[in-house]
């Protein structure tokens, strides 16, 4: 177990380190440099001159590299060029924002495919099922954009039902219980909508996961001892069909970065997906790295996350 | 034994009827027992013949052509499906954008497909280091966030057209297809016919590509069909967050960001539901087909 973890851990070193390389690039051949965020248009040429010597943005590329990870490192960003300030305070509010819109979205996902999963696979070829195979069938081809947008139309403005932008009602307390009601309130659409379509991905596993193992030996020998269906299925069944869902946790942060993106776009709700797209349009790049720069080092922990658990649940996969 | 000895005295003509039937025949069988795949079939044959029928009549440059007179018409007998905040007709977008969202959908399709299958294949075939180190790579370019990188690209793209958009979006997403590849050909390689060509002397290349290749045939149409519908929704996503097709030449995506604006998406419903429920239906019959296909190649799903 340990020797898999350390290993995969290890993996993960010149992971991060490509897409550094890969992100430093990417920032390199941007338009401007980390200066163009200081910079004040009555300054002397001259002056400017100098401080990029003392910035050192005429070194090698490769020092400039290591310039730019070791404050990376010890939580540089650099500074945004159209909020004047450093990324880092910038993005710590909008990183809360999407923190909890993700565990919320996540929470959701997981309420609807487990009962869905488990009902569709303990009675399929029946019409329930037909009807959550109907609904997998047709969320898994549609957008999540589309969805957000149809959403957005019939329960924000049609029915009013949901707040329409933002992630809370201007004028209240923070840390107050209304503060938090409202924040969940204007959460709460953005996150349906992200999950009905996430989740079908999970359902249709779990789904055939349980029709798999309803055909095993031991479920067979757990019925031939006389035990209660309800026993062969929350005991033997699930048991066995759950823990690879569990596996997948992982991999639905790589999944929800891209929703989020569109989602927060759709419900005007200040994260960092709202925060990417409105950087790289201002053409603010010393935030555009930083943002893809978080997010794919949070992919490779999710995807770490995901092959730790997966390799506790199957230990074949430890021994190859 | 007793098999071939009652093989013999088979006359030609039964012969011909236990032959296994061909690989068309049993997709061709399998589209014909799935009533949907049919209907979704026919529907996207007839909207390819009329999307791009018309859109050799239609001028793009005309229907691309601001008309402040006609700005936010609703639908009429002039414009039939209305008209956009630059007063052009949306109804000709909408042909035109299916058009641009179809071809791009194909042309990456493609493309992802020739490399992931040339890249699996190699990885597959040759196994060990040069399969490690091929998976090495593989597994970096599958944990980069996807979105962000082709948005990223597509703003730092010095003269940015349809051609550098396709290829981006090809640079990031050959990896599916490739890993499903080299795990067939991992298989695919052991087996006898591969391991006798070998011992004949033939070269490496001629196995992978002659012989290896036509085995996966079936998987591949499958995975690119379904990859298809898949990249018609990416497209239209890029579209829509404005980083798709430049604004000149519209996609089902540039139709649906109009409804971006809270007063069009509120009231102007004729902008941006059509080209919606159009990229939903798309898919939807593109996945229905990629299904069928999917059971016509595996035997025991099969309904026919």
């Amino acid at each position: 177990m340990w020797k898999f973890t350390v290993r995969r851990i290890l993996i993960m070193i010149p992971q991060i380190f490509l897409l550094s390389i890969l992100i430093f690039l990417m920032a390199q051949a941007m338009p401007g440099d980390a200066l163009s965020g200081l910079i004040d248009p009555n300054l002397d040429p001259k002056e400017i001159a100098k401080m990029r010597e003392k910035l050192g943005l005429n070194d090698e590329w490769y020092a400039q590299y290591i310039d730019w990870i070791k404050g990376a490192i010890q939580g540089d960003l650099g500074e945004s060029f159209r909020f004047k300030m450093p990324v880092s305070e910038l993005i710590e509010q909008r990183l809360i924002n999407t923190f909890w819109l993700s565990v919320v979205t996540l929470i959701i996902t997981y309420l609807i495919a487990i009962p869905l999963g488990i009902t569709s696979g303990r009675f399929n070829d029946t019409w329930a099922d037909r009807i959550i195979t109907g609904y997998t069938y047709i969320g898994f081809a549609t957008p999540v954009f589309i969805f957000a947008l149809v959403m957005l139309w019939i329960f924000g403005f049609h029915y009013g039902w949901f707040p329409t932008t933002g992630s809370v009602k201007p004028g209240l307390e923070p840390g107050t219980f209304d503060y938090i009601v409202s924040k969940i309130y204007h959460m709460l659409l953005p996150a349906i909508s992200l999950a009905l379509i996430t989740t079908v991905n999970t359902v249709q596993y779990l789904r055939s996961e349980i029709i798999d193992t309803k055909q095993r030996d031991f479920i067979i020998t757990a019925r031939a001892k006389g035990a209660p269906e309800s026993r062969v299925y929350n005991r033997h069944i699930l048991r066995n069909s759950l823990l690879p869902i569990a596996a997948f946790f992982g991999f639905e942060i790589t999944g929800l970065i891209g929703g989020t993106i569109f989602v927060e776009q759709i419900f005007g709700y200040p994260g960092m997906g709202q925060l990417f797209y409105e950087s790289i349009l201002l053409r603010d790049y010393s935030v555009v790295t930083s943002v893809v720069l978080l997010f794919g080092i949070a992919s490779i922990l999710g995807a770490l996350i995901s092959d730790v658990i997966l390799s506790l649940v199957d230990p074949r996969i430890r021994i190859k | 034994m007793d098999m071939n000895n009652s093989n013999v005295d088979i006359s030609d003509e039964k012969l011909e009827a236990s032959k296994s039937p061909t690989g068309w025949s049993i997709i061709w069988r399998e589209i014909l027992r799935d009533k949907v795949a049919l209907i979704s079939l026919i529907f996207l044959v007839l909207v390819v013949l009329f999307v791009y029928g018309i859109s050799l009549i239609l001028n793009q440059e005309e229907i691309v052509t601001v008309d402040l007179f006609a700005i936010h018409e609703p639908p009429s007998e002039e414009f039939l499906l209305g008209t956009d905040y630059g007063g052009r007709d949306i109804f000709g977008q909408l042909i035109i954008g299916t058009r641009n969202s179809l071809s791009i959908g194909i042309l990456v399709t493609l493309m992802t497909g020739l490399i992931g299958i040339i890249y699996g294949l190699v990885a597959g075939y040759f196994g060990g280091t040069v399969d490690n180190i091929m998976m090495r790579i593989l597994d970096f370019f599958l944990i980069l966030p996807f979105l962000m990188v082709v948005i990223v690209f597509v703003a730092i793209v010095p003269k940015y057209s349809i051609i550098s958009f396709s290829l981006i979006m090809t640079a990031f997403l050959w990896m599916g297809i490739a890993r499903l590849i080299r795990s067939k050909a991992l298989q695919e390689k052991e087996l006898d016919y591969a391991q006798a060509s070998k011992t004949l002397g033939s070269s490496n290349l001629k196995i992978m590509f002659t012989q290896v290749l036509p085995n996966l045939s079936s998987l591949i149409i499958v995975t690119m069909t379904l990859n298809l519908a898949a990249n018609i929704g990416l497209e239209s996503g890029l579209s829509f967050l404005g980083f798709g097709f430049p604004e000149s030449t519209p996609s089902l995506g540039t139709l649906v960001s109009y409804a971006t604006n809270p007063q069009t998406l509120e009231s102007r419903w004729w902008i941006w539901l059509p080209a919606s429920i159009l990229i939903l239906v798309l898919m939807l019959s593109i996945n229905n087909v990629g299904q069928a296909l999917k059971r016509a190649t595996d035997a025991r799903q099969r309904r026919g």
